[in-house]
């Protein structure tokens, strides 16, 4: 397993960045953990839809996004907020999402990075198409796409997988084994010591690395990325790692799982880890932290206002984004509706 | 003008949309060097290279899930399902993301693409060959279904396809490849996605068909024809959208209408025709719509084929009950 970074700080290798790129990905992972963190607690107020926590999986994410150049595709799942927002998609277009808004799934113009796959397993072949898409285009984008442990025993995981070995697509595979899959264990997943093992049925490289450490996360999708955009195929990364919150806000894992498993993790903490190498490195004090959680925290705030401030679609928009040119079939219904609601009115 | 069948007329289409339009690929099951199952694509791999001709490994879901992929990017993907009955397979990809994407971005990412599917029996094909599970894509949101029954619209209609902005399936008629050949304009031109054909025009019954059942219910009006009784003959061509104002207009005429499809009788799409006829022309009616379908069954193998076919006897029986009302 690739680890550059132990979870008490300690360095196994040089480090694959500098110390300012590490104090901003450290402060990347601080804020992604008050969106995580804000996004939760008003699910509770019931303001936000189910949502999807990722405490635990910041560096696996983070890690992983930073690598990419802006331009990059990314298809994510319902539990990449962070990796999203690396890329560009707002904070207040992911809270949309959640709050039961399509627009949403709209990010600004540039973004390319495609609404979260709620259904599991299917967009990791959009990544392969996508990155297919850039060679032929004589691009030299390449595509990401995150996943979970369940995700690869899903048919399109295979056949994504080889599809990127036969095309030799510039995709980059990023499968976070956070252990369970809403309450199935990662030993019934699969009966394969590994996952990043798997990619070798398909003539591809695989990875393991430690998914909590920034480091090796970051330096094992670069070289991911390298090979991507430099023609020679896709990379499968398995990102070892662990979900410390519920599957979703209406999961209770005391279901499937005891408290000691989660306070091992806990002590492998991502932002712990890197935070004792900046104080090691005499880069980090409290109130820079401090200051940063709650600038970010501000901000987030200032996209859950933004986000709950939007006027929801008239009724006759739900109608207005199907096709390009709305179909007879659709005005027909929209004026059906629009005369019911005068109708009640 | 060249004289072709609905197989070169497809194959046609490819070439142009090839040799005209860089972002257009095509991709499937045997589609290169062998030319398709069917041959369609035949020579299309030697004419425009391997890397828009592509050959892909045997896994539906992988095809479209990737051309969606392509799609997003701004390339063009015509996909080549090998038969309708293996189309299963991607049916979730086209649910779950094809048909969806334009809607979960408002408009943001687009998935233009055309998955083509040879439907339908009549050949005396292996099980699993003969499947017309139309109402599946019709009932689908954000796609658009086409279905050709002549060279010229197949061309027309394919090549409309794949300048759509949005999915389209199209669904190619295996028994009418080669069963009928017709002139058809060389060079570019479209046919319009979403208007009916009028196959033919007359008084007192509208028989309304699409794909492999325009010839059949042809022959069913030839035949009330020597009757001395006057048929008009609807050619739905797309059902979705569906060209609702060809088909009142007919209704309203004749006062009288026969719905043909080879697919199964429960919510197949002769349900959605008869459900906009009594929308909207119900006191034209001069008697109950029939509907003239395959049965709630598997589709049969070779021997029983013909039992569940609706063939031109059915239609004819059909047509008279409701002269007789
Ligand atoms: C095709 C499909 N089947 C089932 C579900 C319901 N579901 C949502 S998340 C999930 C577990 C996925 O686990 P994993 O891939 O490990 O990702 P994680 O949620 O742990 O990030 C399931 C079964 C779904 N969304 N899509």
């Amino acid at each position: 397993m690739l680890q550059i970074l132990t979870p008490d700080g300690e360095l196994l290798a040089d480090p694959p960045m500098d110390i300012d790129l590490t104090k901003r990905l450290f402060l990347a992972m601080v804020a992604a953990r008050q969106y995580d963190r804000k996004a939760t607690s008003i699910q509770k107020q019931g303001r936000l839809a189910t949502y999807a926590p990722f405490e635990g999986q910041e560096a696996a994410q983070i890690g992983s996004a930073a690598a990419l150049r802006p331009d990059d595709w990314m298809v994510p799942t319902y539990r990449d907020a962070a990796a999203m927002w690396m890329q560009g998609y707002p904070w207040t277009h992911l809270l949309l999402t959640r709050m039961g808004d399509e627009r949403g799934g709209s990010p600004p113009e540039g973004v390319a990075v495609l609404p979260p796959s709620i259904t599991v397993g299917a967009h990791m072949l959009h990544a392969v198409g996508l990155a297919w898409a850039a060679r032929l285009q004589g691009s030299d984008r390449i595509a990401i796409t995150y996943f979970g442990d369940g995700a690869t025993s899903e048919g399109d995981f295979h056949e994504a997988m080889n599809f990127a070995g036969v095309f030799r697509t510039g995709t980059v595979f990023i499968c976070q084994n956070n252990q369970y899959a809403i309450s199935l264990a990662r030993h019934q997943q699969t009966a394969s010591e590994t996952i990043a093992e798997k990619a070798a049925g398909y003539g591809v490289p695989g990875v393991l690395v430690d998914g909590n450490d920034l480091f090796a996360m970051y330096q094992a999708t670069s070289e991911a990325v390298v090979r991507a955009r430099d023609g020679r195929g896709a990379t499968l990364i398995e990102a070892l790692t662990y979900r410390l919150g519920p599957h979703t806000t209406s999961d209770d894992p005391t279901r499937y799982r005891d408290a000691a498993e989660v306070e091992t993790w806990r002590a492998k903490d991502p932002l712990d880890r890197i935070r004792k190498y900046l104080a090691a490195e005499s880069a980090w004090d409290e109130e820079w932290e401090a200051r940063a959680a709650t600038g970010a925290h501000d901000e987030i705030d200032r996209a859950v206002e933004e986000a709950e401030a939007l006027t929801p679609l008239a009724p006759e928009e739900i109608f207005e984004s199907m096709f390009a040119e709305m179909t007879p079939e659709l005005a027909e219904q929209q004026q059906r509706l629009l005369a019911s609601r005068r109708d009640q009115a | 003008m060249t004289v072709m069948n609905l197989a070169q007329a497809i194959t046609d289409a490819l070439d142009i949309a090839l040799a005209t339009d860089p972002r257009v690929l095509v991709m499937g099951e045997d589609v290169g060097r062998t030319g398709g199952v069917f041959r369609l694509t035949n020579g299309l791999q030697a004419t425009h290279g391997a890397e828009r001709v592509v050959d892909m490994p045997v896994a539906e879901s992988g095809i479209v899930g990737t051309a969606f992929g392509l799609a997003v990017a701004g390339m063009r993907p015509v996909v080549e399902i090998q038969f309708m009955g293996f189309s299963y397979p991607a049916y979730d990809q086209i649910v779950s993301h094809v048909g969806r994407i334009r809607h979960r971005s408002r408009h943001r990412f687009t998935a233009p693409m055309v998955i083509r599917m040879p439907y339908g029996g009549g050949i005396g094909a292996a099980e699993h060959h003969s499947e017309s599970t139309e109402a599946l894509y019709a009932h689908t949101p954000g796609l658009k279904v086409v279905v050709p029954s002549t060279p010229y619209d197949a061309k027309g209609l394919l090549l409309a396809a794949i300048e759509d902005p949005d999915p389209v399936v199209f669904l190619e008629p295996i028994r009418l490849y080669r069963a009928v050949k017709e002139d058809v304009a060389g060079g570019h031109f479209v046919v319009p996605i979403g208007r009916a054909r009028l196959e033919r025009t007359g008084n007192d019954v509208t028989l309304v068909a699409y794909g492999s059942m325009v010839r059949d219910a042809r022959r069913a009006a030839d035949a009330l024809a020597e009757e001395g009784i006057s048929v008009e003959v609807i050619d739905l061509r797309s059902l979705v959208p569906l060209d609702t104002e060809t088909l009142i207009g007919s209704v309203r005429k004749t006062g009288r209408a026969v719905v043909i499809h080879e697919a199964h009788r429960t919510a197949g799409f002769g349900a959605e025709v008869v459900a906009r006829i009594q929308e909207e022309a119900l006191y034209s009616l001069l008697a109950p719509v029939q509907r003239v379908t395959g049965w709630d069954t598997i589709f049969p193998l070779k021997r029983t084929e013909e039992y569940y076919l609706p063939g031109v006897d059915r239609i004819l029986q059909a047509a008279r009950r409701t002269l007789e009302g």
